[in-house]
């Protein structure tokens, strides 16, 4: 923290006790998701293996989140897939958010006809419906896992190009920029020490916002059969599979995954939202 | 040295009205020029030019015959109106005021800046405490000609007078030349050398004003 005078102390007390709290929040929430993500990453298939012998057990202490047509552990099962939608989401989003850094870069720095192009580009991909272009680039690249990553990766940089070109184009015009150019600073000068530490915060939170879009998104597909295969583990899989038996009162096939996809994106929308807060510049930026 | 604009015209969109016509002045080292003109006059916008931050739509800028540098150093820096906008705010004051060179103690006491501001972010001082580290930062060696847009419009008047006099005995020691612009005509009479008034000097607002006047006359028609 900075220097503070007397006068500030009760003030800053408080600020800080906020600023540990909302850091208590993000760190919970890293924990949370990156324990999620490792442990379905390293999790032996035995532990959701089939087993007809425990078919559509209800929740008990040995399946905390019950059995499913083939036995197999739920609790496991969503981990796993949990884990797969993670690790998928997290992915495509980062591709996707480089895209959008290089688009709106450009966009903002070139102007003229890269800047149309650009927008064109934007407006094009936000004005059909997210789902359609994602079910049609999917199923036009063959499914499965790249089909729907690379569908992820192509549907979700409009949003974050807007965010950077804005920004860049704001700083750039800036008139601590303009006086950093007549105080005889360099471009590389000037984009290190004012043009990116003003993009990067928006970039980062707005790439953490994506996660939670890519990952609902890449499950929807999945429910919906133009994404991951059938016979891997995946929260849009889970819940497709459990549509056939909800109706003979097998809830938990339902519930369970769909409360752990919820949680998982209302964590990363707490981590995005949190940082924020932590990196608006009137707080500082240490 | 001699800072001078030849012949400048400058409007802010291509088939937009001219702002400056056919301007032409010059500052000398050593002198300090008071411009004066009321609002949207274009004062700012001729500052901007001289300063190299904008370039003129016809004539030119030259410092001793030769155009502005547009890299490097601008022996011409200006200060800001605004000054909460002309500092980065994700920067403390100490990197704020060392962006360019390092001030030493000597001049911050002259300042009136206080030791304890430099750990502080910009949002944590006032308008005036800004303004002071923004004339400190652009007072380098390298600078000869200060070109000052209403830099003090925002100060108490003991401030004012402190930093014009600051700025009066640097210009005097170091042959600096400073265009000074402000509403604040008697201000102009005691810290400037020469004064002019860019109503006399700007070719543009002869039309402008008729423009105006033909306004008024219509809604006069109205009325009567
Ligand atoms: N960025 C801009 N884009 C378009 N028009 C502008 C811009 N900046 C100023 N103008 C116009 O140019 C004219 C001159 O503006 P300028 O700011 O130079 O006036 P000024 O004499 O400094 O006024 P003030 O005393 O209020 O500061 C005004 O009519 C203004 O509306
Ligand atoms: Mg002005």
């Amino acid at each position: 923290m900075s220097t503070h005078t007397h006068t500030h102390t009760d003030k800053k007390r408080f600020e800080f006790n906020r600023k540990t709290f909302v850091t208590m929040m993000v760190i919970f929430a890293v924990v949370y998701l990156v324990g999620v993500g490792i442990w379905g990453l390293f999790m032996d298939p035995e532990s959701y293996a089939v087993n007809y012998d425990a078919k559509f057990v209800s929740p008990n202490f040995d399946h905390p989140f019950g059995t499913d047509f083939m036995g197999r552990d739920m609790f496991s099962r969503c981990i796993k897939a949990l884990s797969n939608s993670l690790i998928i989401g997290v992915l495509a989003s980062l591709f996707s958010s480089f895209i959008a850094l290089f688009m709106g870069v450009a966009s903002a720095v070139f102007g003229g006809w890269v800047d149309k192009f650009v927008n064109w580009c934007v407006d094009l991909c936000q004005g059909l419906p997210h789902l359609v272009l994602l079910i049609l680039i999917s199923f036009m690249l063959g499914k499965g896992v790249n089909g729907v990553t690379l569908a992820v990766i192509f549907t979700h940089w409009p949003s974050l190009t807007r965010i950077v070109r804005a920004e860049v184009m704001q700083v750039r015009s800036s008139q601590y920029v303009q006086a950093a150019y007549k105080m005889g600073k360099t471009k590389w000068q000037v984009a290190a020490t004012h043009i990116l530490p003003h993009v990067i915060p928006s970039y980062v939170i707005g790439l953490i916002l994506l996660f939670p879009h890519a990952i609902m998104h890449e499950a929807s597909v999945t429910f919906l059969g133009f994404g991951l295969p059938k016979e891997m583990p995946a929260i849009g899989v889970i819940l497709s599979e459990s549509m056939d038996y909800l109706a003979t009162g097998k809830w938990w096939l339902a519930v369970f995954p769909g409360l752990m996809l919820l949680v998982a994106v209302v964590l990363f929308d707490v981590i995005g939202d949190n940082l924020k807060k932590l990196w608006n510049p009137q707080s500082g930026n240490e | 040295m001699q800072l001078k604009a030849e012949n400048i015209s400058f409007r802010y969109t291509d088939d937009g009205p001219f702002v400056l016509k056919d301007i032409t002045l010059e500052v000398n080292s050593g002198e300090r020029v008071g411009i004066v003109a009321p609002s949207g006059y274009g004062k700012s916008t001729l500052a901007k030019i001289l300063s190299g931050y904008r370039l003129p739509e016809e004539g030119k800028v030259l410092l001793d015959g030769k155009p502005l540098p547009m890299t490097g150093y601008c022996p011409v820096q200006m200060v800001y109106q605004h000054p909460e906008q002309a500092v980065n705010p994700r920067h403390r004051m100490d990197k704020i005021l060392n962006e360019a060179w390092q001030p030493d103690d000597e001049l911050l006491r002259k300042m009136g800046i206080e030791k304890s501001w430099l750990t502080r972010w910009p949002s944590e001082l006032s308008g005036g405490e800004l303004q002071r580290f923004c004339i400190a930062r652009v007072l380098g060696p390298e600078t000869k000609f200060l070109i000052c847009d209403e830099i003090t419009t925002m100060l108490d008047v003991i401030t004012q007078a402190q930093i014009w006099h600051l700025l009066m005995e640097i210009s005097e020691e170091r042959n600096l030349g400073m265009m000074i612009i402000t509403h604040n005509m008697s201000l102009a009479k005691r810290v400037c050398t020469r004064i002019v008034d860019l109503t006399k000097l700007n070719n543009v607002h002869s039309h402008t004003h008729t423009h105006i006047h033909d306004h008024e006359h219509g809604d006069e028609d109205h009325v009567h």
